[in-house]
């Protein structure tokens, strides 16, 4: 990595002092986990993600020069934050993609706003992002905790899944699921019977399984994410917890952990996406391309770069520059987006990209006809529903 | 009752105590191949976890290319990775056994980093789905907790297994050549037997057990590239606790480490994934040969 950061920063020195005066040049970073529990569902196919959308903007027929870039954060704020600077300081990056896992996307949010560049976010789920640590310079595209838990835990709740106990990941992003799920959960009238915090990464969940299931919770709620979630669904079905009738909610839940589950375990679980492949005539040209490339199916967030990539570029068409991040990130909140892949997408002053999300079911093997034939939809939530309102303090566009 | 004044029923610890002796079980296993394999061959195995890992995708691999189900699985991945084991060892460790420790750590901590890269490059990293065998699935409700019937027969596996290893390098002849052989190579092979056929045999072993472990394993776990690397640093320090190279020492101190663990998660579940480091602290700091280690 080192060695391509040097020749990347080379490249970067002569473009700078060669660049023209009509020719616009655009330096993207995709940032995130590529070796660890979030690779498959970000990873290498964030970057192909990415690719794609600077083909199919036709950067190049628009006289815009673009260049991607990718490291691997290792879900170490330290680590990604150390990234960030030399990207912006010595390699001329003018925006970065991606960044999942919230601690270091918080992280590397406010080096971004310190650097005048764009973050634009889609593997983090902290709602801090837009609220709490707003910055006048990130976009959070894809989804956040608020968002899954309008879509999981009011549908439970209201299904008559009253009292829930959770199983949280105990870091930032754990926690604030939790949260956010708890007070939908308390607003639809249902009620927190118990949490147990589980160190992060755990394979068993044996143990924390059956203090869930001893509460006499109706949900068991899991606050986690990636192997932690496949893990405790295999081990809850292991312990005849679904089938005594207690419910599993998987707060985040990808389209590649229930390919890692199977049918077979993962079947009538509910969850909320964003995006699932198979929605629409759109939605299966692009991922039939991703797939050639790729080797998978599309998670969302990996379609959330493509999209976030896509909104970026054609704000810095509009403007003739990248260098000025505040102003491109500005400009992206201007008018509604039409999105091949989200639909109508809004992008607020506080830097939430709004737009629908999903509630999927996972479909029985009898139900699936192929390997990645996995979720039926259940219902559309709005964008206006989904996502938290806006705090005033937040809205950079006042 | 003084359970009740902590706010834990009776029956629930009872639970708890269950599943930690079951999580003993990996940990007891694991630790027994790293036992063995350092106290006879003096190699600090870094890449037990990435073996481990090896034993449950070889199971997947038998299953999904070939057809073959979890019971042959039990016996043909385990030769197969011990296998794979002894390669590396003629190959590559079989040069550093005159040099210092820390070689032999290097370089199968590099292994385990390729290993699991390639694997990863493969297979991804979310994991591959492995059904419990039939005949193991559902379970019994023990009044106190429901049993899954697989994790009964974890505990019962693993038992015999690591019995069955200490009793043959404790109580039989070929154990007693192998202990021979670590003491005194030269005078050993003196009376002639090969004893770079029965190092090579014993790593073999040793990574064998490794591979039983993770056959094991992957019903109940994601079977992932990282399953071993998340794994084989607590399975150090319980190796280190139990005392370096001895083999009861291994196997009890796992059952008991995992018996400690599984009362963390109930009285501070955040702590539980520190617990063992702590015990480990502790035991280096007033007996640092390990609570069954012969002092050197």
């Amino acid at each position: 990595m080192i060695r391509t950061l040097a020749v990347a920063t080379t490249l970067g020195a002569l473009t700078a002092t060669t660049a023209l005066a009509q020719g616009i040049d655009v330096k993207l970073g995709v940032l995130n986990d590529r070796s660890g529990v979030y690779a498959d569902l970000s990873g290498e196919g964030s970057v192909v993600a990415a690719r794609m959308a600077v083909e199919d903007f036709d950067a190049e027929g628009k006289g815009m020069n673009v260049e991607i870039i990718s490291a691997d954060h290792q879900n170490k704020p330290d680590i990604g934050s150390n990234i960030a600077r030399q990207w912006y300081d010595q390699d001329g990056v003018n925006a970065i993609l991606d960044v999942p896992t919230s601690s270091v996307a918080l992280a590397v949010a406010g080096i971004t706003a310190e650097k005048n560049g764009v973050l634009i976010n889609s593997g983090a789920g902290s709602t801090d992002l837009t609220r709490g640590q707003c910055q006048p310079t990130t976009i959070h595209w894809t989804y956040d905790t608020a968002a899954l838990a309008n879509g999981t835990g009011a549908e439970m709740t209201n299904a008559g899944g009253k009292k829930w106990f959770f199983l949280t990941a105990d870091y930032a992003f754990g926690h604030s699921l939790e949260e956010n799920t708890a007070s939908v959960v308390e607003a639809n009238g249902g009620e927190v019977v118990g949490t147990v915090n589980v160190p992060f990464p755990a394979q068993d969940f044996s143990s924390f399984l059956l203090q869930a299931q001893g509460s006499g919770a109706d949900v068991i709620g899991l606050a986690n994410a990636g192997g932690d979630t496949v893990n405790a669904i295999k081990q809850a079905s292991e312990f005849g917890i679904t089938q005594a009738g207690q419910k599993l909610a998987a707060l985040l839940f990808f389209v590649t952990d229930v390919h890692a589950l199977g049918a077979e375990t993962a079947q009538g679980l509910s969850l909320t996406e964003a995006f699932y492949w198979d929605q629409n005539d759109q939605t299966r040209e692009w991922s039939a391309r991703f797939m050639d490339a790729h080797g998978a199916q599309p998670t969302m967030v990996q379609a959330g770069v493509y999209s976030g990539t896509m909104a970026y570029l054609a704000a810095v068409e509009a403007l003739g520059s990248a260098e000025d991040g505040a102003a491109v990130a500005a400009k992206m909140k201007e008018a509604d987006i039409e999105d091949p892949l989200f639909g109508t997408v809004k992008v607020r002053g506080d830097g939430r990209a709004t737009h629908n999300m999903y509630l999927f079911q996972v479909k029985s093997p009898d139900e699936s006809t192929g390997e990645w034939d996995l979720y039926k939809e259940v219902a559309t939530i709005s964008g206006e529903d989904a996502f938290l309102p806006m705090l005033d303090e937040c809205d950079f566009t006042k | 009752m003084m359970f009740e004044l902590l706010g834990i029923p009776p029956q629930v610890l009872l639970g708890q105590l269950l599943l930690g002796l079951i999580n003993g079980s990996f940990y007891a296993v694991l630790s027994l191949g790293l036992a063995v394999i350092f106290g006879l061959l003096n190699i600090i195995n870094f890449a037990h976890g990435a073996l481990y890992m090896m034993g449950a995708f070889v199971a997947w691999m038998l299953l999904n290319y070939l057809g073959i189900g979890y019971w042959w699985a039990l016996i043909l991945a385990p030769l197969i990775t011990g296998a794979f084991g002894i390669l590396l060892e003629r190959t590559m460790l079989s040069r550093l056994y005159k040099l210092d420790h820390l070689y032999g750590l290097l370089l199968t901590f590099g292994l385990a980093l390729i290993i699991q890269g390639l694997f990863r490059n493969y297979y991804g990293i979310s994991g591959l789905p492995y059904q419990i065998p039939d005949a193991l699935s559902g379970g019994n409700n023990l009044g106190f907790m429901y049993l899954p019937n697989y994790r009964a027969w974890v505990v019962i596996a693993s038992a015999t297994v690591c019995f069955g290893a200490w009793f043959m390098i404790e109580k039989t002849r070929l154990g007693a050549y192998l202990r021979a052989a670590t003491e005194n190579p030269t005078l050993v092979g003196a009376f002639g037997i090969n004893v770079p056929l029965l190092v090579m045999l014993t790593y073999g072993f040793g990574v064998a057990l490794a591979g039983f472990a993770g056959v094991l394993a992957a019903p109940i776990y994601s079977v992932n590239p990282n399953m071993g690397a998340d794994l084989i640093i607590v399975v150090f320090a319980v190796v280190v606790i139990g005392g370096m190279g001895s083999i009861l020492g291994a196997i009890l101190t796992g059952y008991m480490l995992g018996l400690v663990e599984g009362l963390t998660r109930v009285f501070y579940p955040e702590g539980s994934a520190v617990v063992i480091f702590v015990i480990m602290a502790i035991v280096l700091l007033i007996k640092p040969e390990g609570l069954f280690g012969r002092a050197a």
